[in-house]
């Protein structure tokens, strides 16, 4: 790694925080990762993106102890329910820390309907760390511990679905199933691309060949009308679990090319360089000079790829369950939760259910803004 | 540049028969056919029917031979009757029920291309001219914003925009009332109320790569020598950025043009879907959940040829435009 790092110095360049003397000699003596994050600490918006990834990603591990609700307990008496507003100070204005009012169902006669509507006299407070609806954290560890619940009565702070379930909880979980497809689906494209780029750069010749012509076809497809006769053929009587599962391979099998292709392009301009030949005449073999000499040397690129291509895989999980070729009940993700917004009317009617929208825009634009930071602190001629 | 041209041709011509072929494997994925998705129907409507009559109605329709058969009789009715088969769903040829509707999704696509275009060209410039200006971050928000929001979410959020706060019909492409009128004064203004939305929707994260890319290479363009030398020798500054920077850093928006078609063009079906629109993007989603595979595979190879013409049209101009493209490309 030190050998790669020679020739792309820059002198003058400073460290951040360091004087100038001794910057000097940190930056002669830093590894590549370190320049590359002390590059990337300047780019602010790539720093706050990270923030909201690491937000996203603890959502997405503790999603069950966040959640006040399991994903399918339904609260009949509060049916496509109004987000809950959280208050500090009751209506005469005395502080009672925070809290949601109470909700009694009226009967409208206009309508003939019952209608929920807020009772003031009825304060819930919202206590943090108490035990509430039991659960499993990841499926293993039985609790009932949660971030926060109301003693008596309900807390739903994005309001409730066609079937009384807590938007907010629902949201959370979707988070957990949107954002590990997009996990499951780059380890995919990860491997197959790390494989085909590695067997086509390092042998070369008609197995090169080969491959290339498979990638220029594979990126000739348009990709949603693929993904979506894809979907099309998962047939109907398969458990989510499964369906889930080739989703993410769908979804995974597409996205592999860009990799594979600068994993390629990195191994035949680097089968010349002095540090593989020294190695090869220290008598290295072949790959223990790819993984231990070429690997580090382009293993940031890849680490960028991967980033750029994390959103793709959000929004097309997103796009396919939307339009109900994707993921179905009851397994909960952002595009399952948003079929419930199909319309405009839906939306009229009951716009809370929109909410996971935000969810989606802010998760994609946190993985871009973080991609386009990585790209620039890992390519050393970038200013 | 004439055997670049053959070379890129011919190529095209394989990948558009690969695909075809890929296109058909694909559609015949599913288990089951139309024959039992049709019969599963009539037996939900409560009508008798025996294995030996699906097994007649699966002859009729040709679905009893084997795949390899049907592409063949697919493929050479194609070529040389320019018949893409028989809509299973319509009882109609695929031809007819497509027509109007897929000069609908190119005009769209060509119109929304344009208009991209001439709204994100001149932004970059302006960003690039005004780096760090209140402008330039506002068009760089935008533009991630423009890439992070999937279309069909921006159709939404536009579609209740329009309904809430503008009063307007949501979806489809005329009011309700101008539905079955002639086309008149008032009809137009009434589709270019209910256009601007698909237009907006399909073309925004188009134009929003384009500014990013034409801002970039105007900002490595704009400190060359020979800008500097232009304007030592007093060129005006307004013609100088259009005479010189600009033209350089046009090359490769411009040739990306094929590209950005191709984008579109795939992405159409979600946007045109939830918008209501009669393009193709409705029809392909309905025909692959009927197993309709004619109408679903003649879709599908649309979105295939045009992404790959798109593809097409991109090379050739790089190479029409960039010399170094071209002479490395004849060479291979």
């Amino acid at each position: 790694m030190r050998r790669t790092l020679l020739p792309r110095l820059k002198i003058g360049s400073r460290a951040k925080g360091l004087s100038p003397e001794t910057s000097k000699e940190a930056y002669y003596t830093a590894t590549q990762f370190q320049l590359m994050w002390w590059k990337f600490q300047r780019h602010r918006m790539a720093i706050i993106g990270s923030v909201v990834l690491a937000i996203f990603v603890f959502i997405m591990i503790f999603c069950e102890f966040l959640a006040p609700y399991g994903p399918q307990s339904r609260n009949s008496d509060y049916i496509f329910g109004k987000p809950q507003k959280l208050h500090f100070f009751d209506e005469g204005g005395k502080f009672q820390g925070l809290f949601v009012y109470g909700v009694e169902t009226a009967f409208d006669r206009e309508t003939m309907q019952l209608v929920p509507t807020e009772d003031r006299d009825v304060l819930h407070k919202i206590k943090f760390f108490r035990r509430g609806e039991p659960y499993k954290l990841w499926g293993i560890i039985r609790t009932d511990l949660h971030l926060f619940v109301v003693e008596d009565g309900f807390v739903h702070l994005f309001g409730t679905d066609n079937l009384g379930r807590d938007v907010f909880s629902r949201t959370l979980y979707g988070t957990r199933t949107s954002l590990s497809i997009g996990f499951i689906g780059v380890m995919i494209s990860f491997v197959v691309g790390l494989f085909m780029g590695g067997v086509s750069g390092f042998f070369g010749g008609f197995l090169d060949n080969l491959i290339q012509r498979l990638i220029e076809f594979i990126r000739s497809i348009p990709t949603l009308p693929l993904w979506m006769s894809l979907a099309a053929a998962l047939p109907k009587e398969w458990s989510p679990l499964r369906v889930y599962f080739t989703v993410t391979i769908i979804l995974g099998f597409i996205t592999w090319t860009t990799l594979a292709r600068r994993v390629r392009g990195k191994l035949i301009s680097m089968r010349e360089e002095d540090f593989v030949f020294a190695a090869r005449i220290a008598g290295s073999s072949d790959l223990r000079i790819i993984i231990r000499h070429m690997l580090p040397a382009f293993l940031s690129y890849i680490i960028v790829d991967l980033t750029v291509s994390f959103p793709a895989m959000i929004l097309g999980e997103t796009t396919l369950s939307f339009i109900g070729l994707g993921l179905r009940e009851p397994v909960v993700s952002w595009g399952v939760l948003l079929q419930a917004s199909q319309n405009v009317k839906a939306i009229e009617q009951h716009p809370w259910l929109f909410i996971p929208a935000a969810f989606v825009i802010v998760s994609v634009l946190a993985f871009s803004l973080v991609g386009d930071g990585m790209r620039d602190a890992a390519d050393p001629y970038s200013h | 540049m004439a055997r670049f041209i053959f070379q890129r041709t011919l190529t095209m011509l394989l990948m558009l028969f690969l695909l075809s072929l890929v296109v058909f494997l694909v559609l015949e994925l599913p288990p089951g056919d139309f024959a039992e998705r049709y019969v599963h129907d009539l037996r939900q409507s409560g009508a008798q029917v025996t294995a030996e009559q699906v097994q007649l109605y699966r002859h009729m329709l040709g679905l009893d031979r084997p795949w390899y058969l049907r592409y063949l009789n697919w493929m050479s009715g194609i070529l040389t009757r320019f018949d893409f088969g028989w809509s299973l769903t319509y009882r109609m040829p695929v031809t007819q029920v497509i027509g109007d509707r897929l000069v609908f999704t190119v005009l769209l696509s060509v119109v929304t291309i344009a208009l991209s275009y001439i709204i994100a060209i001149p932004l970059g410039i302006f960003s690039a001219m005004r780096q760090y200006s209140i402008g330039d971050y506002t068009f760089t928000v935008l533009g991630y914003l423009g890439m992070a929001t999937p279309a069909f979410l921006f159709a939404l959020i536009l579609l209740y925009i329009s309904v809430i706060y503008f009063n307007t019909s949501a979806g489809g492409i005329f009011s309700v009332e101008f539905q079955n009128q002639p086309w008149s004064w008032a009809k137009l203004v009434d589709f270019l109320k209910h256009m601007w939305m698909p237009v907006v929707v399909l073309g925004t994260s188009g134009a929003a790569s384009t500014i990013r890319t034409m801002r970039a290479t105007m900002l490595d363009e704009k400190n060359q020598l020979y800008v500097t030398v232009a304007r030592a020798k007093g060129v005006p500054e307004r013609k100088l950025i259009w005479k010189y920077p600009v033209r350089a850093a046009l090359n490769p928006v411009v040739s990306t043009i094929g590209w950005e078609l191709a984008t579109i063009v795939s992405g159409s079906p979600i946007t045109a879907t939830v918008l209501s629109l009669p393009d193709i993007g409705p029809m392909f989603l309905k025909a692959l959940l009927n197993q309709d595979i004619y109408l679903s595979g003649t879709i599908l190879l649309i979105y295939s040829a045009l992404t790959i013409i798109g593809t097409f049209l991109s090379d050739i101009l790089l190479a029409v435009l960039d010399p170094r493209i071209r002479l490395t490309g004849g060479t291979q």
